[in-house]
């Protein structure tokens, strides 16, 4: 090396040099504690309240480190997608990579700036811990390696719907959602951490990650057999399902939740229809109970519990009032939410395993639930709820007041109604959304303008409808009025003029029973010259007969059964909206309850002597 | 051999004798053994023996997701970690073809820089210790701990930084660190007239070293040798400079080369490269104000990446040598196959093997620590 001289042997004085280092500080670390880096990655600290148990942590530690610890006294809530499992950790396997802080959904984990951590011989399981916000040694020590935007592994942003803008969608029933394209799929899918909150929250418990995971994989066949696993309404539960599943996401907490919806919906719609069916009919019985099964009613309950039971090898009829299958689905749901043509899909795979469905066929009027009862092993009622309540407002019996569910079937049906110039509507849940954009898109039609008006009790903030439909709503021109009271039909020359309302103080009273009180000097007239009610609908019992309404358990008007969808009576079920709340996945999940009931019923019928 | 078991055998006197070295023994940086067969003091054969470090790494790689490997590869050499970070991930990123922002290839560059220097004072200090000089060893490693200082703060670990990612790298630098790293460049660089009075001029280190363990270029290119030990035969090549990744290329530095192949001149050329890692990094803390922006590409979800199927070979220089990873994907979530090159393999077995022959047995410590070789390298 030409800058070091080694030929240099040094002279006498060489060794002095060694005093120039009495003046220097020592290189040695001072021995006083000295705190570890901004950045440091000590032991674990977990934000208890933020942590919702979803295991992602454990599921990306390299070393199987954590492990999901039940905790009693933690809130659990499937549907808010909480559980009380929390991460502990093993020190002897964990490597501080903070990878589980990276991937944390919630952003609860952190490292601590803690250098050290010793124990005693017998104290050896101090190494496993269970951490919370103070940590290993329950000293509070500051957050070193924490969530940051640079570190974050997970992908907060939900891939963009395409979606058709206010002017083109007014005037007609087309679909408005375009769904994803394949690349729109794939990145979609991408995102999901794979913590199964989805599959707690879902009413049918739908196998989500699993087919999230096989859209990833390129597998759509894959996906569309998780999905037939617990859903036969893939199609539609792909479209207008309530989605629990993403209110539970846990990607959800601190960014939009993976659109899982939609990703049922690309996976169905991409798969072919004839390979669909072959997938459905995958697992299915191939012996003949020899047992008959009536379902009354041929909707996503009804049909739900038809598919399997036939998969199950029982001969299945089901008995439909109207003249296509669907329920609600189909008279319930407008075109520009659930294309029909998709409906049918989902039916035809129903229906080709082996089905019978008997159209036009009313039971208590064409047949008897005697006969029923006589033909068949056993009976399932799942006839929905198909009479729409009234205000019982003055003028509310008047012709020109009518309910929300009778011009949906009828638009549906594609009976000619008679579209109003002007409409009010009573009511804020989502039926009341579907009806007045129907009818909006109706006027649009008819006279190219929309003159819609929509009251409430509930103001803005507590609205049932989704927040979705409100601002697709007002898109389409439909005016929102929030706590507005409905006090009056006004009358003109025997026709329908209008609405009177009062403004709402207050809906329900101190003890939680709903009792709405008024502001009379609120006051306001709404033109209209159709007044439709939408608050909510019953379950039209009448084709049961009087006998047999006598020897049923009610409860509040409802049809009592247990947790099986049994009702007091041995061979009858009832299943979907009119025993449970309205949305089709709790329908399905019904079905698939009420279905294994009857099974078991049929099987242990078979062994008896 | 429990004692009671032990019989005193009686066989024919010889000159020829066995001496272990190792596993446990200061002249190597890791559980690594030597069987020497002696005659008098004077080497007569050499038998590497590694396997006390076998992790099985590579198989385990397998079995994990491409992510979770980033907290193994590091593991897999001690003293110097971050080339081992940054090739498997210059690997990931080549099978994925993802495009690193160039804030993080500066970052890269400086961290791999100042791993460089902490390698060289950790071997610095043990090499003096082969010659019976303690000093420069404790001064080594109290200097490389400096390092150890900067890289908490920049990577949130001391040794095990697993700051690379996929993609680019985990966190952006504290406010201040430029300052912090220049402060302690500047420290270590007024160290360096104490080592080289200390060492490098001391006439004990320079009749020792010299002469000791000579590698001619032939034999190297031969015996695969690469890093310090090819150069100190004379050899300019450097991978940072023949086949330039991250931002090599933009960086002026000096590949310094020596002669005699042997212990001194490869102590030397790590002793210069000290220098020229200094000035990369100067270079580094200068530039890096000026380069706004992401430090990390965007990546898929780790718990569902499938690496394109392919297969690729990424090199960078270590302190050691050519440090690189064979990958292959099959396109699944996991690799199909991992394969590191270590440059200690070919150092610690078949090169210290060649050389032990005919040196004195005092030496083969200094010839084991002069190579720089890594056991866990070898048997990862």
């Amino acid at each position: 090396m030409r800058d070091i001289d080694h030929q240099d042997r040094g002279g006498l004085l060489g060794p002095l040099k060694n005093l120039s280092f009495f003046a220097r500080q020592p290189i040695t670390e001072p021995l006083g504690p000295r705190p570890a880096s901004a950045n440091y990655r000590g032991f674990h600290l977990n934000d208890w309240d933020l942590c919702i148990g979803c295991s992602t942590c454990q599921k990306v530690c390299d070393n199987a480190a954590i492990t999901m610890v039940r905790v009693p006294g933690l809130p659990e809530d499937p549907v808010k997608g909480i559980r009380n499992l929390r991460p502990a950790i093993d020190y002897g396997r964990c490597c501080w990579c903070a990878l589980c802080v990276d991937l944390c959904p919630t952003g609860s984990i952190a490292l601590s700036r803690e250098y050290v951590h010793t124990c005693l011989d017998s104290e050896l399981d101090s190494y496993f811990i269970l951490p919370d916000a103070r940590g290993i040694h329950g000293t509070p020590y500051p957050k070193g390696w924490a969530k940051s935007t640079d570190a974050d592994l997970v992908a907060l942003d939900r891939q963009p719907m395409t979606e058709q803008a206010p002017a083109e969608r007014i005037d007609n029933f087309a679909e408005i959602v375009a769904g994803y394209d394949a690349n729109q799929a794939l990145i979609e899918a991408s995102r999901c951490v794979q913590c199964g909150m989805c599959h707690d929250a879902c009413p049918t418990h739908m196998h989500a990650p699993e087919y999230i995971r096989a859209i990833w994989n390129g597998d759509l066949e894959g996906a569309v057999r998780e999905i037939y696993r617990t859903n036969p309404f893939a199609h539609t539960c792909g479209r207008v399902c309530t989605h629990r599943c993403e209110t539970a996401c846990s990607v959800g907490h601190r960014g939009a939740p993976i659109a899982i919806r939609w990703l049922k919906r690309y996976a169905m719609d991409a798969v072919d229809h004839e390979r669909v069916k072959q997938i459905a009919a995958e697992g299915r019985a191939d012996f003949i109970s020899g047992k008959r099964v009536a379902i009354v009613g041929a909707g996503p309950a009804g049909l739900t519990a038809a598919f399997d039971l036939v998969r199950q090898g029982h001969d299945v009829t089901v008995l439909e009032a109207q003249a296509q299958g669907g329920g609600m689905v189909r008279y319930g749901i407008p075109d520009y939410r659930m294309p029909a043509d998709r409906l049918d899909r989902d039916l035809d795979v129903i229906t080709s395993l082996g089905v019978k469905i008997r159209y036009n066929t009313r039971v208590g009027v064409d047949l008897t639930m005697e006969r029923l009862r006589a033909e068949y092993d056993a009976v399932m009622l799942g006839v929905g709820l198909w009479m729409g309540r009234s205000t019982r407002v003055p003028g509310a019996d008047q012709a020109g007041v009518k309910r929300a569910v009778d011009l949906l079937r009828a638009v549906a049906a594609g009976e000619s109604i008679e579209v109003p110039q002007s409409a009010v509507i009573i009511g804020g849940g989502n039926v009341a959304m579907d009806i007045a954009r129907t009818l909006a898109r109706l006027q649009q039609q008819h006279y190219g303008e929309v003159r819609i008006t929509l009251t409430a009790l509930e103001d803005l903030d507590h609205f049932l409808a989704d927040a979705d439909e409100i601002r697709e709503a007002r898109e389409e021109g439909v005016q929102i009025l929030d706590a507005r009271g409905p006090q009056e039909i006004l009358m003109r020359e025997g026709q329908v003029a209008g609405l009177r309302t009062w403004g709402v103080r207050s809906i329900f009273d101190q003890a939680g029973r709903f009792a709405p009180s008024y502001d009379p000097a609120d006051e306001q007239i709404h033109v209209g010259d159709l007044v439709v009610e939408a608050i909510g609908q019953a379950a039209d019992v009448a084709l049961l007969g009087e006998a047999l309404t006598e020897v049923l358990q009610w409860h509040r008007g409802r049809l009592q059964v247990d947790g099986q969808g049994r009702t007091n009576l041995e061979w009858l079920w009832a299943a979907g909206d009119m025993v449970r709340g309205p949305d089709v996945v709790s329908a399905v999940a019904d079905g698939h309850r009420v279905a294994d009931s009857i099974h078991a019923y049929l099987s242990v019928q078979e062994h008896a002597p | 051999m429990r004692p009671e078991n032990y019989e005193a055998q009686s066989q024919p006197p010889s000159y020829d004798y066995e001496l272990n070295i190792g596993p446990n023994h200061p002249g190597i940086e890791g559980n690594y053994a030597f069987k020497l067969r002696l005659n008098g003091d004077r080497v007569i054969a050499g038998r590497a023996d590694a396997g006390y470090l076998h992790r099985g790494f590579e198989k385990l790689m397998e079995g994990r997701l491409w992510i979770q490997n980033l907290a193994i590869t590091p593991r897999i050499c001690v003293p110097d970690p971050v080339p081992m970070e940054v090739s498997y991930c210059l690997a990931v990123e080549d099978l994925c073809g993802l495009e690193v922002p160039e804030r993080a290839q500066w970052l890269r560059v400086m961290q791999l820089e100042l791993s460089r220097i902490a390698a060289h004072f950790f071997i610095f200090g043990g090499h003096a210790a082969t010659t019976g000089m303690y000093t420069p060893m404790f001064w080594g490693i109290a200097d490389r701990d400096l390092i150890l200082d900067l890289f908490e703060e920049m990577t949130g670990g001391r040794v095990y930084h697993i700051y690379n990612i996929p993609g680019g790298v985990r966190r952006d630098l504290p406010d201040g660190f430029g300052e912090r790293v220049t402060h302690t460049l500047n420290y270590l660089e007024s160290r360096l007239p104490d080592y080289d009075n200390l060492l490098f001029t001391n006439q004990v280190f320079v009749h020792r070293a010299r002469g000791c363990g000579p590698i001619s270029q032939q034999q190297a290119l031969e015996w695969g040798v690469t890093g310090p030990n090819l150069r100190a035969t004379g050899l300019k090549f450097d991978v940072r400079r023949d086949d330039p990744y991250l931002v090599y290329d933009q960086l002026e530095f000096e590949i310094p080369t020596e002669d005699p192949g042997d212990a001194w001149a490869r102590a030397l050329v790590r002793r210069r490269e000290l220098k020229e890692s200094i000035r990369i990094i100067r270079q580094v803390v200068a530039r890096l104000p000026t380069l706004a922006g992401p430090i990390r590409c965007p990546i898929p979800n780790p718990l569902a990446w499938n690496v394109p199927a392919g297969s690729t070979y990424t090199r960078v220089e270590s302190s050691k040598g050519e440090l690189a990873w064979y990958v292959v994907s099959d396109g699944g979530e996991r690799p199909y196959r991992t394969h590191v090159r270590g440059p200690s393999q070919m150092h610690a077995v078949q090169v210290l093997e060649q050389l032990a022959i005919g040196c004195r047995i005092e030496d083969v410590a200094q010839i084991m620590f002069s190579l720089d070789a890594c056991p866990p390298e070898v048997d990862r």
